[in-house]
């Protein structure tokens, strides 16, 4: 190959130009390795339209290039570039930190509302509960003080237990009456009875054994509401003896005998 | 080679090595954009375009398809072009189609602050108006020889001769 007449075709102008294909770029560059000659030209010729290209610019390379040296955020050792480089990361850094810190004081936020919220219902909740306990309490202060009463009246030795048996059918039911002649009343305990059939009470009554006469002391129409199955009743009687029977509701005029339960006789006054 | 070397590194995102072939290219490269857009503050933004470009693209480069300068040449031609095209430009510029890079270098005034200034007036002076087009279009156009032959209405031979002869010309008055 005549390397001389190669260079003086002008390829190699065109070459650094950039007017040729790919093809004869890809040529030009395997010449050069083999030849220093054409590499020697190809320089030469680069040079010179580097500095012909170079007297048309307008002096204001070095203002560019930090402009440049910003957009693509070089880190340098000049102390210009360095506050920016500097400055950059920092910015970053506060930004994330900054939306990092409101996000967790949005979550906690959210937290404590939670937490305040759960509390409100905690209280309620409690606070509920303290008057269904005072409530408690009360009631249990007042079952209290009816049953020292009771124990009272049982302890009193002016009082007369009756104990009331089981008649016929209902040999199996029982009940007491604690008589209490100073105060004229009697206590009723029907613990021992059966809850009455619908449609019907208990009666009690006051019974004179001969002539066999009955007097009615009422009906226990509270029956089942009351817990411990005391009745306090009013009796004016010079009673000899105390029974039970099972009447329609409001009562009879007279016991009906078929329905005794209990029957029990006042022992004679010591 | 130092110049490969340097290349090497700037495509391993080496910012010193990038400023190096910046200082040695950056004058070369704002004349071209200049010569092609005539404007002052649109070729600054072109050139920090042109070299944010390079940068970010600098692993597409290879010494196969030709020299580190054409490629930044390339890009350079390019994005001015670009610009030259862009409606906004169109609309605030008188018709460029006329001018020459010697228009510049003649009316220039920082020229003369410049080493090898006084010697290229001196060229273009002396240069005949063939030398003048075909450098305009081949260097500073980016016109393929094709291109060239046609838009000079000459054999593309006769396109590479011409050319050859300016250069050695050139050359003659910026090398000695």
């Amino acid at each position: 190959m005549d390397i001389n007449a190669y260079i003086e075709s002008g390829i190699l102008e065109l070459y650094v130009a950039g007017a040729l294909s790919e093809t004869e770029n890809k040529e030009v560059y395997e010449l050069m390795l083999k030849h220093p000659e054409i590499l020697q030209e190809v320089l030469e010729i680069e040079a010179a339209v580097i500095k012909l290209t170079a007297a048309t610019s307008r002096g204001t390379k070095s203002r560019i290039l930090t402009l440049i040296k910003e957009k693509l955020l070089f880190n340098k050792n000049v102390k210009e570039t360095k506050v920016v480089s500097i400055a950059k990361p920092k910015y970053n850094w506060l930004t994330y930190t900054g939306w990092a810190a409101a996000i967790l004081l949005g979550v906690g936020m959210f937290w404590m509302l939670n937490q305040n919220n759960e509390l409100k219902s905690d209280l309620q909740t409690a606070e509920i509960e303290q008057s269904y306990l005072e409530t408690q309490i009360a009631d249990a202060k007042t079952d209290l003080e009816s049953n020292k009463k009771l124990l009272s009246i049982l302890r009193d030795k002016d009082i007369i237990a009756v104990p009331l048996g089981g008649q016929g059918d209902f040999a199996n039911t029982y009940a007491k009456v604690y008589w209490d002649k100073k105060s004229n009343e009697i206590y009723l305990d029907a613990q021992g009875l059966p809850a009455p059939p619908p449609g019907k009470v208990y009666q009690v009554w006051s019974l004179k054994l001969s002539p066999l006469t009955p007097v009615s002391l009422g009906t226990i129409d509270d029956f089942m509401q009351d817990d411990n199955k005391i009745f306090e009743i009013q009796n004016l009687n010079e009673s000899e003896a105390f029974g039970i029977t099972l009447e329609p509701a409001g009562g009879s005029e007279t016991p009906t005998m078929e329905q005794l339960y209990t029957l029990g006789v006042v022992a004679a006054a010591p | 080679m130092q110049l490969e070397l340097l290349i090497t590194k700037f495509q391993q995102k080496d910012q010193k090595a990038f400023e190096e072939l910046y200082n040695m290219y950056g004058d070369s490269m704002q004349g071209v954009i200049y010569n092609i857009v005539r404007d002052n503050d649109i070729a600054e933004e072109v050139m920090q375009d042109v070299f944010i470009k390079a940068w970010n693209n600098s692993a597409s480069y290879s010494a196969e398809k030709g020299r580190f300068f054409t490629w930044i040449l390339n890009i350079a031609r390019n994005a001015a072009i670009d610009k030259t095209r862009s409606k906004a430009f169109k609309n605030s510029k008188k018709n460029l189609d006329a001018e020459y890079f010697v228009d510049i270098l003649q009316t220039s005034e920082s020229l003369d602050d410049k080493t090898d200034a006084i010697g290229i007036k001196k060229f273009v002076k002396k240069l005949a108006k063939k030398c003048i087009e075909v450098i305009e279009l081949l260097y500073f156009k980016g016109y393929t020889q094709q291109e060239a032959s046609e838009a000079l209405d000459m054999p593309i031979g006769t396109v590479k001769t011409r050319n050859r002869n300016c250069i050695k010309e050139l050359r003659t008055i910026v090398l000695e």
